[in-house]
């Protein structure tokens, strides 16, 4: 074995910039691609606002993926109930929320937003004691607790909320858009963009500056180490799994306004698209799951628009890709 | 002298391995036990059963007359047991700093402590901010070794530090152990150096097959060689 001199520098850790250059070279490759550098804009907003809002679903996913070993087929149902709450404030406040004052607007979303972050969180801590409490490190078990845990939420959200989609409109002041020459930049989309981007750089912060994101990292990698040093990681499951579920919550209520409308099977398609991204991303990576979560959204925009009948099959073409370039996801943070 | 540690008739099956079987063992107070034998004789079974790792399926372990087998490794680790595995299981995303951060689990790092035990490992102090993983596999032993001692333990279980390390790694890492049990510390040590084990324990358990063959005092088997050849089918001689 080689071991370092004493005086030898360590070798210092090679900074893993292509998965971070990924996206930036993608969206430079449409531009010819693409044509008019209008339309190329609004792709690219578009996708980036996408990709905040799956990113803000997906974090908690990877989380409870990577430190949890648990597969959660169930997440959709914390993006629909996050949204129908949403809906229990901001309907009866419609008129607040039409008016033409950003503050009046606010005054309704950010209660509507808490609210269904705090349900969707509390509904997470039901689930994982009752669901998956009982199926630690059994997969099958697991799916199948989890996949029938989603169809009982959603036959739940049909009963009492109806089949019918109930349409949502964006907050007046959310409407429209910044013009910028001939580009037209959707405000909504870049609000999605700053509160992707702060649920990215909150994540971050506790991740590395808190001895709760050490142990959420630590457990990441080896859960029975930090067992044997002393701490309850059941405990620190159940943190992540209701935090993970709360975000869900928030995403559902931003894809709700983003959609302008709720549904109990809202979370379908998006659940796909969600497990893609923690997939490619690295099992409990959150930086990856945000480069993926841009990723995913761009395919599906520029796919959309230059190859609209590859559209469906387009980002399981980018999972297959990007596994076979690196088969544990763009950042690998567990051996799983 | 007190035994800090005793196991009596502890079974441990793995699936429908049935590992340990009926194992008997006293760690007393303050002194270095040597838990020697061949590769599957149930040595790591054995400590990560201690640490609850691996349930025992019947027996008693007591630490400090206190039951222990049915409590989470949690528990046992909050009742003073430091645990240094096979694998050294260092968190290599984390700094050296942060994996000692989070192993001083009762408040902030002591400064005296770290002071101590960067005598031995100056390696440590050097790569403070460094990624652990990005460590050479006898700096991750000294950091998995200063893991368990950056507070003080009751009793530490330590699996085999010196596989796979070069030589003059061994050395430091044996003088590091000899001062961690000059300062009173209680240490049971699986190891297949011999050298090393006739270095630090002060008694010795042979393990067989899930079960204890032979206990006696460290000394007196460094001293037999027929019973090193009978027990671990090697001598210490021959082992040098």
């Amino acid at each position: 074995m080689t071991e370092l001199a004493a005086n030898d520098p360590l070798p210092k850790p090679k900074r893993d910039l292509a998965p971070i250059l990924l996206p930036i070279a993608l969206a430079l490759a449409m531009i010819p691609l693409v044509g008019s550098t209008s339309s190329w804009v609004t792709l690219t907003v578009a996708s980036l606002a996408m990709g905040m809002m799956i990113f803000i679903m997906a974090s908690g996913l990877t989380l409870v993926f990577g430190l949890m070993d648990v597969l959660n087929f169930g997440h959709g149902a914390f993006i629909a109930v996050g949204a129908y709450i949403g809906t229990l404030i901001l309907l009866p406040f419609a008129a607040a929320m039409q008016a033409d004052s950003l503050l009046a607007n606010l005054a309704v979303l950010v209660p509507a937003i808490l609210l269904a972050m705090a349900v969707s969180g509390a509904l997470g801590l039901v689930v994982e004691r009752v669901l998956i409490l009982p199926v630690y490190g059994q997969h099958l078990k697991q799916i199948l607790m989890t996949t029938g845990g989603l169809i009982v939420a959603e036959q739940t959200m049909y009963a009492i909320w109806g089949p019918a989609i109930i349409p949502l409109p964006l907050p007046a002041s959310l409407r429209g858009s910044f013009i910028l020459g001939d580009v037209a930049i959707a405000k909504y989309r870049v609000l999605a963009m700053l509160v992707g981007l702060a649920v990215f750089i909150a994540i971050q912060l506790v991740l590395n500056r808190s001895k709760i994101g050490l142990l959420i990292r630590a457990g990441v990698e080896n859960r029975e180490m930090v067992e044997a040093l002393g701490y309850r990681i059941r405990r620190l499951f159940l943190g992540v799994f209701m935090t993970g579920s709360a975000l869900a919550g928030l995403g559902g209520v931003m894809w709700a306004l983003y959609r302008e409308q709720v549904h109990a099977s809202m979370s379908d398609d998006l659940t796909v698209l969600i497990f893609i991204v923690v997939i490619i991303g690295g099992l409990g990576s959150i930086g990856g799951c945000f480069i993926g979560a841009i990723l995913v959204a761009m395919v599906a925009n520029y796919g959309g628009f230059l190859v609209p009948k590859l559209a469906l099959v387009s980002n399981i073409l980018l999972m297959v890709a990007i596994l076979m370039w690196r088969p544990r996801g763009l950042y690998a943070v567990t051996s799983r | 002298m007190t035994d800090l540690l005793k196991l009596s008739g502890v079974h441990t099956h793995i699936g429908r391995y049935h590992i340990l079987q009926g194992i008997d063992l006293v760690v007393p107070q303050g002194q270095t036990t040597m838990l020697l034998g061949r590769n599957g004789a149930g040595k790591t079974t054995s400590l990560r059963t201690i640490m609850g790792l691996w349930q025992a399926s019947s027996g008693e372990i007591t630490l400090a007359g206190e039951r222990i087998e049915a409590r989470t490794t949690p528990d046992i680790a909050r009742l003073g047991v430091g645990y240094v595995p096979e694998s050294m299981a260092v968190f290599s995303d984390l700094t050296v700093k942060e994996n000692l951060v989070l192993a001083a689990r009762d408040g902030p790092l002591d400064d005296k402590q770290l002071d101590w035990i960067f005598g031995f490992f100056p390696a440590l102090r050097r790569f403070w901010l460094s990624r652990a993983g990005s460590l050479s596999g006898g700096q991750k032993q000294m950091l998995s070794i200063a893991r368990a001692i950056v507070e003080p333990r009751k009793l530490l279980l330590i699996d085999e530090p010196t596989k796979g390390l070069a030589p003059a790694i061994v050395m430091a890492l044996i003088e590091c152990l000899k001062e961690i049990k000059r300062k009173g510390a209680t240490i049971l040590l699986v190891e297949q150096n011999f050298f090393a084990a006739r270095e630090l324990g002060d008694h010795v358990l042979v393990m067989d097959n899930g079960t204890i063959v032979h206990r006696g005092e460290m000394a007196a088997l460094a001293a037999d060689v027929p019973l090193q050849e009978r027990l671990l089918g090697l001598s210490l001689e021959a082992h040098q």
